[in-house]
């Protein structure tokens, strides 16, 4: 694209965005500061930047994934200013608002839900399984990286060359060059690209952990449930992701070469991406709430103090959900009139989904029967998980029935049916699962009593904020439209939604000082603060570099509440016999190469040539020097184990 | 004490004032007050699944609350405490058996239900059914009538009780066409004829809206849908046919253009203005067909009204035979 003038490169004309423009410099700046007035560069680089750990890469994934969650939690929050607002009263103008509902969905599904998702596995899988690190640490290094600089690259777009404004699944033709011409749809492309490479490697990363890295005896029937889920996710990963990558290809292509793959015009065939896309886009959904599920077990279980009820259904329910979720996609839309026969297919196989999912609730409600249940926040998140799901779900059925869903489709019906799904499901999932790992990853607690108003904030704006759209939705309120006339009657019910909608921005601001007190007035925690059943629970918090000092021996399910009921019964523990560890060695090749992968994304937005080369050259430079790196690893002395054991009052 | 009757009072006043406050604007729930045929099979539809369901979801709720209040650990009485307690063969039985019973039969009822309302299958009436072509346009929504010979924007009109047979299409990145007290929707795209067949049981004006994003003022594209008596409707006809100009190609073209518009009407179009739409963005030979047998480009102008119009659906979906399909491939 070729610039002749300042506008033309950076978003101009709205005071939200200088606003915008402002504060994120005003960051930066203090971030540089800070960083330089603490001599802190180096630290960051050798601890952070260049880790292979996946504790701490579990970290930065939560930190950047709350970071996204508050981008479009304030894209939300306009949205639901500017609804509030009948009869053509702009807060936002139309194409200001096209920005906002477009970005707020990519960013909550890939940037926010799909990194938090990928930070939960990174800090727990390994040490559920008694291993050291992942298999790869590299290439989850790596993947984080991609990930970070794709979801950099789409949020660049806000300030530079101007968002995407063709829905969050970018719907060609209205993608396409003839009715967006703009940076903003290639911005898309590019940003969902580089990170959705990063989703595919770590995908991959984690089957190979889980297959190859469990502790010796951790048969796969006696994996922690969590790790299943991760298993079931990363299945549905790396056979959905591939599709997302092929489809936006093509749509580069057409966009870039002129192509009509799914034009409007020279037989394209925009119906064909729509398949295309909801192939991916229906098992994603299941690719960030399967894992949910598996927090719930983990937690319903510890909190219960009881074993989980009908383990072999639960596996079995997740496994036939990864693979169900590829047999459904077209129930997205029952309305392009592919007639009675494809919907009845589509309609019978989604609500089939319904079942194994309907049972996994009652597994836990039968976890939960006859146990000793206590409420800290992590089993008050389930709690709240529980009814809201399961009314979620109620109405994901009633949208699955295809002739009713002529009357649902693509109304505020539908907005309120996947946004309970995916708030009472990943979202609180998501929360209960950081709640109950965060003293095993930090060694400190949170506070319970502003976690409490969280969760009631949360819980209470959650309903007044969406069960009002239901109603919208019959009142035949469609998604996307960001005026009305008073005459619809849409505006009273408008109101109380957005109202809970701020409920929940306020909650999220209790959250974020629930976090600042909490590390400030620190509650140390010892290995095991929830009376906790699996493996993780077993050694110190945080846990050491190696994780575990002697790989564990597994002799069945919840192994580490089996030993501490050995213990009580005055079974000790033979003397630890240190053996070196074998680690990873930190590196900056991911971060480099993610760099120029974000070059190379940059170039092709603006069509720069001059960017696009030294982008190519530099993904290629890294990847030969990585190859021909050698040094890569290296032993921890058990000299250095017994130190850092002692240290965290183990008995060396 | 006094405090918490203040707060009871409180508690019992702000819903009854929410409600109030809502139900104002409570008569506008159209999708649960239909006004013809078609909606109100969709809303028994809807009742009937939302029935189902309630068997399954009222006594998971009970059940979840009662669960989690009787086995808290804070509990004065002491319930039996079974830590070990993870496998009930019969349990399992009965809470896979109930949800697949249920969902089965949801799924019989939505098979049956998917054949009878097929947007494409034509209504049963002793009316002779009346067309009328839709073009999805940036932003606005064009109604040709061929039958009439008129045309108009962001409003249509026919008579009651008359089966409407819409044979939608976009000139312009897809829409949906939406009339909820009539109906459910379907898409508009281009290079495509739709079908979607409506009828209102009473006179009435009906919102519709367009419900699939489609650009800027995509929130503009509402429109009022009008039933009224054969008589009416005819006089309306005549009005239009007088009182306003005709819509040249030119005109067309520069309707077309990405605009919101006000509510026009034309006394005539030219003649195949939908088949040239519809044709417009088909190559020779490459014309890519949908599935369901409805929904193919045209070729010839006889199967736009007439060959559509007497309406038996094809449900193997692989009907072409009104179509010209000359070396394209059926392509799913």
């Amino acid at each position: 694209m070729k610039i002749t003038k300042l506008s033309d490169f950076f978003v101009t004309g709205d005071p939200l965005i200088y606003g915008a423009d402002v504060a994120i410099g005003l960051t930066m700046v203090a971030i540089v500061v800070a960083l330089t007035a603490f001599k802190r560069w180096g630290w960051l680089w050798r601890e952070w930047l260049t880790t292979v750990d996946h504790k701490r890469i579990g970290i930065m994934y939560v930190i950047a994934s709350l970071l996204m969650l508050f981008r479009g939690g304030v894209d939300a929050l306009l949205m639901r200013t500017q609804l509030a607002l009948p009869d053509s009263m702009e807060f936002l103008k139309p194409d200001h608002y096209n920005d906002i509902f477009t970005t707020h969905g990519v960013i909550m599904i890939l940037f926010m839900a799909m990194p938090l998702m990928f930070g939960l596995f990174n800090l727990t899988v390994p040490l559920q399984i008694g291993a050291r690190d992942v298999a790869f640490p590299l290439l989850n290094s790596l993947s984080f990286w991609l990930f970070f600089m794709g979801a950099m690259l789409f949020n660049v777009s806000f300030v530079i060359g101007g968002s995407p404004e063709a829905g969050w699944l970018a719907y060609p033709p209205l993608s396409e060059k003839m009715f967006s011409p703009g940076v903003g749809q290639d911005f898309y492309i590019w940003g969902i690209q580089i990170s959705g490479i990063g989703s595919l490697m770590t995908g991959i990363n984690f089957i190979v952990t889980i297959l190859k890295m469990r502790a010796p005896g951790m048969k796969l029937m006696k994996m922690p449930m969590f790790t299943w889920s991760v298993l079931s996710s990363c299945l549905t990963i790396i056979l959905a992701f591939p599709i997302l990558t092929v489809t936006l290809a093509l749509l580069f292509i057409d966009r870039y070469f002129g192509a009509h793959f799914f034009t409007l015009d020279m037989g394209g065939n925009p119906m064909m991406y729509i398949n295309l896309i909801w192939m991916w886009g229906h098992p994603e959904v299941y690719i960030v709430v399967l894992p949910a599920f598996g927090i719930f077990s983990e937690i319903v279980a510890t909190f219960s103090k009881k074993r989980l009820f009908g383990y072999g259904s639960m596996v079995f329910a997740l496994m036939s959900i990864s693979i169900f979720s590829f047999f459904t996609w077209a129930h997205h839309f029952f309305t392009m009139g592919s007639g009675a026969n494809v919907n009845a297919f589509f309609a019978v196989t989604t609500m089939i989904i319904a079942i194994p999912t309907g049972v996994k609730v009652f597994n836990w409600l039968f976890t939960m029967y006859k146990g000793k249940i206590t409420f800290e926040l992590p089993m008050l998140w389930t709690m709240a998980f529980i009814p809201c799901f399961v009314v979620g779900g109620m109405t994901g059925v009633m949208l699955s029935v295809a002739p009713a869903d002529f009357q649902f489709h693509n109304s505020y019906f539908l907005i309120a049916h996947f946004h309970q799904v995916l708030i009472g499901g990943v979202v609180f999932g998501y929360f209960a699962g950081l709640y109950y790992w965060w003293p095993k990853v930090f060694g400190f607690k949170l506070n319970d009593k502003l976690g409490k108003w969280a969760f009631w904030l949360w819980n209470i704006g959650f309903y007044v904020c969406f069960m009002p759209q239901y109603v919208l939705g019959l009142m035949g309120m469609t998604r996307r439209v960001s005026s009305y006339s008073w005459d619809t009657g849409w505006w009273s019910w408008n109101f109380v939604s957005t109202i809970g909608g701020f409920l929940m921005g306020i909650g999220f601001l209790f959250q974020v000082w629930q976090i600042l007190h909490s590390i400030k007035f620190m509650e140390r925690v010892k290995g095991d603060p929830w009376g906790g059943r699996t493996l993780e629970w077993s050694i110190p918090s945080p846990a050491p570099f190696y994780n575990f000092a002697i790989t564990p021996k597994v002799e069945g399910r919840d192994d580490w509440w089996r030993r501490k009921e050995l213990a009580a019964k005055g079974v000790q523990d033979p003397p630890p016999k240190y053996e070196p560890i074998h680690m990873p060695k930190n590196s900056g090749t991911p971060i480099v190469m993610s760099l120029f992968w974000f070059i190379l994304g940059f170039g092709f937005v603006f069509d720069w040539l001059w960017l696009i080369v030294p982008g190519a050259i530099g993904i290629a430079a890294t990847m030969l020097y990585h190859s021909f790196n050698y040094d890569t690893d290296y032993y921890v002395t058990v000299d250095e184990i017994k130190k850092t054991e002692a240290k965290a009052g183990r008995v060396v | 004490m006094k405090y918490k009757g203040w707060f009871l009072r409180a508690a019992a006043f702000l819903p009854l004032a929410l409600m109030t406050f809502l139900l104002s604007g409570c008569a506008d729930v159209v999708v649960l007050d239909p006004k013809g045929e078609i909606g109100k099979h969709q809303l028994d539809l809807i009742y009937i699944t939302t029935g189902l369901c309630l068997i399954i979801i009222v006594p998971v709720l009970i059940l979840t609350f009662w669960i989690a209040w009787k086995y808290r650990a804070k509990s004065k009485k002491k319930e039996a405490y079974q830590p070990e307690w993870d496998h009930s063969t019969k349990l399992e039985t009965i809470w896979w058996g109930i949800p697949i019973l249920i969902i089965l039969l949801i799924a019989i009822v939505t098979v049956q239900y998917s054949y009878k309302l097929e947007p494409s299958k034509a209504i049963a009436s002793d009316n002779k059914p009346i067309t009328i072509q839709v073009v999805a346009l940036d932003w606005k929504w064009l109604f040709l009538y061929p039958e009439q010979g008129i045309a108009t924007v962001n409003y249509v009109q026919f008579p009651e009780k008359v089966p409407v047979q819409f044979q939608l299409t976009a000139d312009a990145p897809m829409n949906s066409f939406w009339i909820p007290q009539l109906g459910g929707q379907i898409y508009t795209m281009s290079g495509m004829a739709m079908k979607l067949h409506l009828i209102a049981d009473e006179p009435g004006d009906y919102f519709g809206t367009g419900a699939n994003f489609s650009g800027e003022y995509f929130g503009k594209m509402t429109f009022n849908a009008k039933a009224t008596s054969q008589a009416d409707f005819d006089k309306w006809v005549q009005d239009v046919k007088q009182s306003y100009p005709a819509m040249s190609q030119d005109g067309y073209n520069e309707l077309a253009q990405p605009e919101t518009s006000l509510v026009r009407s034309f006394s005539a179009f030219p003649n195949g203005l939908f088949d040239n739409i519809v044709n417009k963005y088909v190559v020779d030979g490459s014309g890519h067909h949908h599935g369901g047998g409805e929904a193919a480009p045209l070729k010839d102008s006889a199967a736009a009204s007439g060959q559509a119009a007497n309406g038996e659906p094809d449900m193997s979906g692989m009907d072409m035979s009104d179509t010209d399909v000359s070396g394209a491939a059926h392509q799913h």
